[in-house]
């Protein structure tokens, strides 16, 4: 029989309890990491002391893509990376590539570039409400989201073919010209929002488990979030007034009247409110442009060929989920010599780590819904 | 239509056999198109920002332009640390946006490190661009913006440009046990695919 010797009773208390770190492996497979992410957390009982992403399950090689294709050859390849917000990739690239050859685009490309891009704004703002509040455990918001989501996703349909994919955009200008409804859907559509946005603030922002779970949790602050590079809803909701519709405008946007929503503490249920308001905010742009649709071509002077002179050029948008940015570099061929996508997920992802540290494990749910990550942007 | 000598000699295609110079007298006059410039604008960047850094670091930095609109500048990667530092700390750069790179492999310095910053207060964009040769390290600039610890990695993974003093420098989007950097221009999109077809199912892949 060993000897044994009794430790002091704080000794005993360490050597006794199991204070080790749990680890616990969640996704990639899981229904509320929003595709596949994996996200290895380190726990001690319920509290999060730390987490690791594991992500590239998606990854497609969208940058080394782009270096084999012209210029208009990858323009559809954006559109897979924010497959909820295709238009907004699709505006973004485009936009690059008009800086580099210099090209002006006309002012009726322009206003329906901006009123397709608002209307995918409210899609994707839609989408992430019914599946952050799916996540949270309330079931009837994603049935009423996608409802409002498929009436966005019909204009798209009626105005180029596709639903999700929806390369609406070319190079120059537009593709294609407004169908005769057009301008009455998009107002339909407005007055529809309109509606049935009080409709989900009567089904959540007042509702008690809405606000206890959301309420305090995920706080990212302002210089935080500037640490971290986070931007768009995040941001905004941490008390940051910064919108590059505003701050930088492109498209047209300082010809509409619109505001940036704005909230203080910048945790689950701010980011909540800030998103519902910039639905409302989208609408109004809408509105104005649809108003003020001006007559005109619709594409500008571009060749068939396109070829811009050697150099480099950044631009970036407020896409729905942060800044997107596309860094393009020519060496003067017919195919970019590099494209660099900078995706406002993946940067925004990392700060997960910052926001889950010292909550609770149900809440890293709620934080993954709250940041509004798309996987295939993330991993490209 | 008589040749015109052109401003640049490069190859052109052949034109089109034109109709004989007589009939072609009394047709309309071609609008001048106006050339295109083969670079793309260049100015350079004058202001007490760019003023102060040309007074800090002198030579290092090579380049210090207005590119296409777009606030540029060139440093030795000796000194991008400090100027990244000094930019963050004395002007007000508070928000690094992306951290890329470039393979350039003609160059001596095969690749070309890209940091874009952004500053809230001033609403100004600058990007930083150093040159690096194969096998030097980058420096890291995760002391200065956390958010550069994943976009170093993606640029290690892609790259493989390694980062000094990084904290956690490992693949980010490709497998850990990946072979090859896939955004280097020696990678080949087809060969991958084809040496798994090699391989597993012994014969020689269509592609």
């Amino acid at each position: 029989m060993a000897e044994t010797t009794l430790a002091p009773p704080e000794v005993q208390a360490e050597t006794l309890l199991d204070s080790n770190e749990l680890v616990l492996n969640m996704g990639p497979q899981h229904p509320s990491t929003h595709g596949v992410l994996r996200v290895i957390l380190k726990l001690d009982g319920e509290t999060v002391l730390g987490t690791d992403c594991v992500i590239g399950y998606l990854h497609r090689g969208v940058e080394k893509i782009a270096e084999n294709r012209t210029f208009q050859q990858f323009a559809p390849y954006v559109d897979r990376m924010d497959y909820v917000a295709a238009v907004s990739n699709g505006l973004g690239y485009c936009m690059a590539v008009e800086r580099l050859l210099d090209v002006e685009v006309p002012p009726r490309a322009q206003a329906v570039r901006v009123i397709l891009t608002e209307i995918n704004r409210i899609a994707s703002h839609l989408l992430w409400l019914g599946t952050h509040a799916l996540d949270i455990g309330a079931i009837t918001p994603v049935f009423l989201c996608f409802r409002e989501r498929e009436e966005a996703l019909k204009i798209f349909e009626n105005y180029c073919g596709a639903r999700l994919t929806t390369h609406a955009f070319r190079i120059g200008g537009l593709q294609y010209e407004t169908y005769d409804t057009f301008e009455k859907e998009c107002l339909d559509f407005c007055d529809l929002m309109g509606q049935k946005l009080k409709e989900y603030h009567d089904l959540l922002t007042g509702n008690r488990i809405w606000v206890r779970r959301t309420k305090g949790v995920g706080i990212l602050n302002a210089a935080d979030c500037k640490d971290y590079g986070v931007t768009g809803p995040l941001i905004r909701a941490a008390g940051v007034e910064w919108d590059l519709r505003k701050a930088q405008p492109y498209c047209g946007y300082e010809n509409y009247d619109f505001d940036i929503p704005t909230a203080e503490t910048g945790d689950t249920f701010d980011r909540y409110m800030v998103r519902m308001e910039e639905m409302v905010q989208s609408c109004r742009i809408i509105r104005q442009a649809v108003d003020a649709l001006p007559e005109g071509p619709i594409k500008g002077k571009v060749g068939k060929v396109i070829k811009p002179p050697p150099g480099e050029a950044y631009v970036s948008i407020e896409a729905p989920k942060g800044e997107l940015g596309y860094y393009i570099v020519s060496d003067g061929s017919l195919n970019p010599y590099r494209v660099r996508v900078r995706p406002p997920s993946f940067v925004n992802l990392g700060a997960l780590d910052k926001m889950c540290r010292g909550s609770l494990v149900a809440d890293v749910v709620a934080i993954i819904g709250t940041i509004d990550i798309v996987l295939g942007e993330v991993d490209r | 239509m008589p040749d015109t000598p052109k401003s640049d000699d490069k190859p052109r295609p052949v034109p089109r056999p034109r109709p004989p110079a007589a009939a072609g007298a009394d047709r309309p006059v071609r609008r001048p198109v106006p050339k295109k410039p083969a670079e793309m604008p260049c100015e350079p960047w004058e202001g007490p920002l760019p003023a102060a850094l040309q007074d800090r670091f002198g030579d290092s930095l090579t380049r210090v332009v207005l590119l296409g609109g777009q606030k540029l500048l060139v440093a030795d990667s000796a000194v991008a640390f400090e100027v990244l530092s000094c930019l963050k700390q004395e002007h007000g750069f508070d928000y690094l946006v992306d951290v890329t790179a470039v393979h350039w492999p003609d160059k001596s310095e095969q690749f070309e490190i890209v940091w874009t910053l952004y500053s809230f207060s001033a609403n100004e964009r600058v990007r930083l661009k150093a040159g690096l040769a194969e096998g030097q390290l980058a420096p890291s600039v995760t002391n200065l913006y956390s958010s550069a610890n994943w976009l170093e990695r993606e640029v290690y993974d892609m790259f493989g440009i390694e980062f000094k003093d990084h904290p956690d420098l490992r693949r980010i989007l490709m497998p850990d046990e990946w072979e090859g950097f896939p955004l280097r221009k020696e990678y080949g999109i087809v060969q991958q695919d084809s040496d798994w077809v090699r391989e597993n199912l012994k014969i020689e892949s269509a592609q």
